[in-house]
């Protein structure tokens, strides 16, 4: 099972050298990693997700809380968190194909944001789900590059 | 030092240490190391050592630390100055050591444009550090510092690097005392949780087979009274690591000495049949566990420990505690003078533990070569301290028969690279031990190969008149290699003859790869050379004399023991398999009955 890891860190330079390297160090895979500032800018917030079967959760959560700089470390279950990716998605879209790829950008909210004669440039917002889902539509078409944000989660309110 | 006073980078650095209570700097000057040695010149209090080699820095100020419990600090310039301390480091952060390292680097706006002597020690050390800084400015100097001493003594202790570039050192600083420590992200847990206590508590009140087993963690926290009450009030038998040795004193009747690898029958024995393990302050480490499926294979498990990774990283307990081993044994005391408790619970256990004893001594036999026995010269040395030196040693047969055939009585009496392995270990450390402890006999016991790593730093024994003793158990082998190549490579001896005087003669000469030419120094010619007491033990009646020669002379002393070649470090439990399956177990005698 995925694990979506949200930890907080000092927002201190090589603190996300410190995490990746304790990755690194202790044979942890990481599927995707995502940092940014938090509401606090002493702090930034660094997303993980990683193979659960693979790693115990428990020691990956336990070696992280020893690195001086992390402050915190939530374990994100997907029934109360919130969760996203953005996507770049080149797309091949002549004649038919151009058609086709325009209804998926549709049912998949996703935006045109660059276009030429060629191909298309998808923009989608969602759940790893909903990207992996679009990616396996689009692949008959060719797609010819794809760039993601990696998962970006954040637990849900309890008011 | 006045509160708030502005300074130089270099002299706030100096008062920063002094407030820590820092005595002594071992280190090594250079280019951009100049404005802190300048500082240095003027140091009232700091006492600074030094060494030849900064390797032999940062095991001195290892030592110094595993000896009093203390930080032990040491410096290196830049670039190669500071990666001669990464084995030092590594070595303190296997062993879970607490040791800030002070590295020099190149001016700040040079940083990354590979200026001279210019080495990313943080990157560098960044797997092997507890914690690392790269010092910005002079202000955040003192306070840097500070936390540096924190993080490297409590918790789970271990070393702190500290790269600061020459413009820091020059930068002006407004030094100011402690208490501005901001670590939001570091709460070490001391106490174990009072539920936990009581399941063990429970537990260890309802066992019939219980074995206490010490990690290194019964040292770093102090636990030695409290254990030993412990072990007392439920007739508890204890094992310890070879980290642990001295936590529990081995003249007591529930010692069974140290398990593991080449641990005592009696231990390991005691671990397999236990139907309790309590684990203070230990790692289940390959080399105590073996197999680790078949480890303590009839046993609840107890796995006290202050860094939360460690329990459950190998073994699943059934009652883990977040909490260091004084506390831990503190809590346990007291839950359990208030429970009943039927001594003849354990009688049966107790009275099999006895017996195996006394039926598998550690043993070994006179050499057929005619040398001596290495036992026996370090039976010799715990004779003649009566179990009271501090032992260091490096790392390899000598390190294993130093465990097995010294009495430890005391915490801190035995200073030894254990997780990290480091050759080269013991002549540093032991210098740094005897530094903290002038009044005691320290003993470097080490191997012609270790020896030869670092015996530079007799230069720094004799110049700074630090009288240690150093006894090499010279077999002319890498001999725990050399072992290994026996037992299980079919004697294939691939460049572990390290002295290839006598191939005429020898009988090994087919199956090596030396020939023929004297390889080996004359370590007695080679401390005369340092200006050290040399002495050539060949002979049993020679080893009395000469071991109170070098313990009197009030010199820095190397024996060099002449040790039977092919002797073999046993019992030994092979690399992987169940802790049972002992070469050379039974039938033995020797010094830990």
């Amino acid at each position: 099972m995925k694990h979506t890891l949200s930890i907080l860190v000092e927002n201190k330079p090589g603190v996300l050298t410190r995490v990746a390297g304790l990755f690194a160090r202790r044979a942890f895979n990481i599927e995707s990693l995502a940092v940014g500032l938090s509401e606090d800018p002493r702090l930034s917030c660094i997303t993980i997700v990683i193979d659960g079967d693979e790693h115990p959760v428990d020691q990956v959560t336990k070696q992280l809380h020893k690195l001086i700089n992390v402050v915190k470390i939530r374990d994100l279950q997907p029934d109360n968190a919130v969760s996203a990716e953005l996507v770049l998605v080149r797309v091949a879209g002549e004649g038919e194909k151009r058609t086709e790829a325009l209804q998926i950008a549709e049912i998949f909210n996703a935006k045109i944001v660059d276009v030429d004669r060629r191909q298309l440039t998808l923009r989608v917002v969602g759940t790893n789900d909903k990207v992996e889902a679009l990616l396996e539509l689009l692949q008959p078409l060719g797609v010819l590059e794809v760039v993601r944000t990696g998962t970006i989660a954040m637990g849900r309110g309890r008011g | 030092m006045t509160p708030d006073k502005k300074m130089k980078g270099s002299r706030a650095l100096v008062a920063a240490l002094e407030h820590e209570g820092c005595e002594v700097i071992f280190g090594y000057p250079g280019g951009v190391a100049i404005p802190f040695y300048d500082a240095l010149y003027d140091a009232k209090k700091l006492r600074h050592v030094l060494v030849r080699h900064e390797q032999g820095a940062a095991h001195a100020a290892d030592g110094y630390a595993r000896a009093t419990g203390k930080v032990g600090v040491c410096t290196a310039t830049s670039g190669p100055g500071a990666t001669n301390l990464v084995t030092g480091i590594a070595t303190a952060y296997l062993d879970s050591t607490p040791l800030v390292a002070i590295t020099w680097q190149v001016r700040s706006d040079l940083i990354g444009t590979d200026a001279f002597q210019e080495a990313d020690i943080t990157g560098i050390t960044l797997p092997i550090v507890k914690h690392s800084y790269l010092v910005k400015s002079a202000a955040e100097l003192p306070r840097i510092v500070h936390e540096a001493f924190h993080i490297a003594s409590t918790g789970r202790p271990g070393p702190v690097v500290i790269d600061i570039p020459v413009d820091v050192a020059l930068g002006e600083a407004v030094y100011h005392e402690a208490n501005d420590i901001d670590l939001p992200g570091y709460r070490p847990t001391f106490k174990g949780h009072i539920k936990q206590i009581r399941a063990a508590a429970k537990a260890i009140n309802e066992a019939h087979r219980p074995v206490l087993y010490l990690g290194g963690g019964a040292i770093a926290s102090n636990a030695a009274p409290e254990i030993l009450r412990l072990a007392e009030l439920r007739k508890l038998p204890v094992a310890t690591t070879l980290m642990a040795l001295g936590a529990f004193p081995e003249t007591h009747e529930l010692s069974m000495g140290m398990l593991g690898m080449h641990g005592t029958v009696t231990a390991n024995y005691a671990v397999h049949e236990c139907d309790l393990l309590i684990n203070l302050g230990a790692r289940f480490d390959d080399r105590v566990t073996g197999k680790l499926k078949a480890f303590a294979p009839h046993a609840r498990v107890i796995h006290a420990d202050v860094d939360p990774a460690e329990i459950g990283k190998n073994v699943a307990p059934l009652i883990p505690i977040v909490g260091d081993a004084k506390h831990v044994a503190a809590g346990l005391v007291k839950e359990l003078e208030a429970m009943e408790w039927p001594a003849e619970r354990t009688a049966e256990w107790l009275a099999r533990i006895a017996e195996r004893k006394h039926e598998f001594p550690l043993h070994y036999e006179d050499p057929k070569d005619g040398k001596l026995a290495p036992q026996l010269v370090i039976q010799e040395i715990d004779r003649l301290t009566a179990h009271d030196a501090i032992i260091c040693t490096d790392v390899g047969q000598h390190q294993m028969w130093a465990t097995q055939y010294y009495t430890y009585t005391y915490p801190r009496q035995f200073v030894s690279s254990g997780g990290l392995g480091t050759m080269g270990f013991g002549l540093p450390a032991s210098i740094g031990a005897k530094i903290a402890f002038p009044d005691r006999t320290v003993i470097d016991i080490s191997g012609d190969g270790g020896f030869q790593m670092t015996m530079q730093e007799l230069a720094t024994a004799v110049s700074d008149d630090v009288p240690v003793v150093v006894c090499i158990l010279n077999n002319g082998y890498l001999g725990m290699v050399r072992q290994w190549q026996d037992l299980f490579w079919d004697k294939r001896y691939s460049f572990t003859c390290i002295d290839a005087s006598d191939c005429a003669a020898c009988p090994q000469a087919p199956h090596c790869t030396r020939r023929g030419r004297r390889a080996q120094p004359d370590f007695k010619l080679l401390a005369e050379a340092f200006g050290a007491v040399g002495i050539t033990v060949t002979k049993k009646e020679e080893i009395e004399p000469a071991l109170l020669e070098a313990i009197g002379c009030g010199r820095p002393a190397v024996i060099d023991f002449r040790t039977s070649a092919e002797e073999n470090v046993y019992p030994m439990v092979p690399a992987g398999q169940e802790i049972t399956e002992m070469i050379g177990g039974p039938g033995a005698r020797g010094k830990k009955s």
